[in-house]
């Protein structure tokens, strides 16, 4: 079966001042359409590129990517991102913070003023499903982390993308509003059946949503290993505390000390 | 009393307390009014000569705003201009540092020889002065667009003009409305300068002519009137500033606490 996103033999060289950086090296990763692909590696080896190369917003030195058959050339106009920064406009309100990627994406940009009620509807209901149920006509800064984390979740959502892309959505969060979000995030995917790849720092997150780990090497950055996750779904955070999530956990762990040290 | 009251009146007891030292040390040390005058000279000259000094004020006042608009027009334009692309920003960068840094006041000659003593060498001046805060607050506000931002709208296929309405713009807001501020008592700055080496009215003229003729009173009553249209629009630009941009006290406020 052809791969939903397929990453085929990519590398990509920043231009520097002190020289170009190599930030991945012939890397090639497949995910499959509806899979719950998890990126883990050590810091700085090009885990952030790939997200933009994926999106579009970089085009590889040399390789090539696809997304549904067609490669990218271009900003993809559809996919969803979110960061770990949850990037507010601080003079929109909540409701109108999730809207803004209906005012950006074609056909939902020309039908924005006459579609006004359909998708604010839309959009309540999108932040009802993340327990934000009323919170629409507040203001970010009204909201606490956690709560602003469900909002950039929600406009990343907003307009059905068939692929979610995350850089380190939680990281900035306590650990209970961490293991909440990931509940948040799994029920989502569930319901909406759309393809994600989360990056992350955060073995535990990795291993309890994905169906897949890719690990990668340090920098220049390449996948190294494909750790496949097979406990049952829908998952419970009782899973975490199971002998087999801890062995793949510390199975990751010492991966990535290793290609850490090489 | 409680901390609010104090704070609002604060700037009132300030002022006053100001002119009440100013007025005792006048009588104290018996400070000759050649040298200084005291402030109720001032304000008995303003009454006596009322018509005199309105129409003045009102003068200077109307040159510094008409100025002031065409700055805050011009202002605008070049601020988005420089802000839209960094070649632009790079390039222009230099000339108009170069071109702030010449005091106004060596200009000011080769205007009234242009458009002749009046009103109009007054309005280039005020606008010259004024508008370099604008531009740099403007395209400043631009320029700070979070990255990862600019990352999620350009994925969904935004353009330039996209990301500069829904965000830049936005932002700038706050900037914008800052610069304002420092602009407008520049601008009184600029008028007055043009004002005293030739014109026929205004505050500036007022304070020429009279000091030439050593009514140190009249001079001292046209400075207190200058102050005292600067403060004012200062806090118009606050008020302003403040209704526009209440997202921007607000979050920092919530950032803070
Ligand atoms: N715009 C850029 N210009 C030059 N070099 C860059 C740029 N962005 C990233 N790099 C370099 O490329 C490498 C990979 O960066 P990237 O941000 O993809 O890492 P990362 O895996 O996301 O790291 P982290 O886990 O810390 O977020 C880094 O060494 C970085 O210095
Ligand atoms: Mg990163």
């Amino acid at each position: 079966m052809e791969a939903f996103v397929d990453i085929d033999g990519v590398t990509l060289k920043y231009r520097g001042a002190s020289g170009d950086i190599v930030a991945l090296q012939d890397a090639t990763l497949k995910v499959q359409r509806g899979e719950f692909a998890a990126v883990v590696g050590p810091s700085g080896c090009g885990k952030s590129t790939l997200m933009r190369l994926v999106t579009g917003l970089h085009k590889p030195t040399a390789g090539t990517i696809a997304i549904d058959g067609k490669q990218v050339t271009g900003p993809v106009k559809m996919a969803g991102m979110a960061f770990q920064n949850a990037n507010m406009l601080p003079w929109r309100k909540v409701i109108d913070n999730v809207l803004l990627p209906l005012e950006i994406v074609e056909p939902h940009r020309s039908q924005f003023r006459s579609k006004k009620v359909e998708f604010r509807a839309k959009a309540e209901q999108l932040l009802a499903t993340v327990g934000l149920a009323g919170f629409g006509d507040r203001y970010p800064w009204e909201l606490s982390g956690g709560m602003q984390q469900r909002v950039s979740l929600c406009r990343s959502l907003i307009h059905e993308p068939a692929l979610l892309m995350l850089d380190e959505p939680f990281a900035a969060l306590d650990a209970f509003t961490r293991e909440e979000l990931w509940c948040v995030l799994r029920d989502l995917w569930q319901r909406l059946g759309f393809t994600v790849i989360l990056v992350t720092h955060d073995l535990r997150e990795a291993a309890f949503l994905a169906d897949n780990i890719y690990v990668m090497s340090a920098r220049p950055g390449h996948i190294v290993q494909i750790k496949s996750v097979d406990f049952p779904r829908p998952r419970d955070l009782q899973v975490t505390y199971e002998k087999d999530f801890g062995d793949i956990v510390m199975e990751l762990r010492m991966k990535i000390a290793q290609v850490r040290q090489s | 009393m409680n901390p609010r009251t104090l704070e609002k009146l604060s700037p009132w007891l300030f002022t006053i307390a100001i002119f009440l030292i100013w007025e005792l040390a006048c009588i104290v040390f018996k400070i000759n009014t050649s040298v200084l005058q005291p402030p109720s000279a001032a304000f008995a000259a303003m009454f006596k000569l009322w018509r005199v000094f309105l129409y003045h004020s009102w003068v200077t006042l109307w040159v510094t705003m008409v100025g002031f608009a065409l700055a805050v027009g011009f202002g605008i334009i070049l601020g988005l201009v420089v802000g839209w692309s960094r070649a632009i920003y790079r390039g222009l960068y230099p000339v108009m540092i170069g071109f702030n840094t010449i005091p106004k006041v060596a200009i000011v000659p080769l205007l009234i020889l242009w458009f002749g003593i009046g009103e109009v060498p007054a309005i280039v001046t005020a606008f010259l002065i004024s508008f370099f805060p604008i531009v740099v607050n403007i395209a400043t506000g631009l320029a700070t667009t979070e990255p990862e931002l600019e990352d999620v709208l350009r994925a969904l296929g935004a353009g330039k003009l996209d990301i500069m309405l829904k965000v830049g713009i936005p932002r700038a807001l706050p900037y914008f409305f800052g610069s304002l501020k420092i602009a407008i008592t520049l601008a009184f700055v600029g008028t007055v300068v043009s004002e005293t080496l030739g014109a026929n009215a205004g505050l500036g003229y007022l304070i020429a002519l009279e000091g030439a003729s050593f009514r140190m009173a009249n001079v001292y009553a046209a400075l207190l009137l200058l102050a005292f249209e600067g403060v004012l629009m200062y806090a118009v630009f606050a008020g302003i500033e403040q209704h526009f941009t209440k997202w921007a006290f607000r979050s920092q406020m919530s950032a803070a606490g």
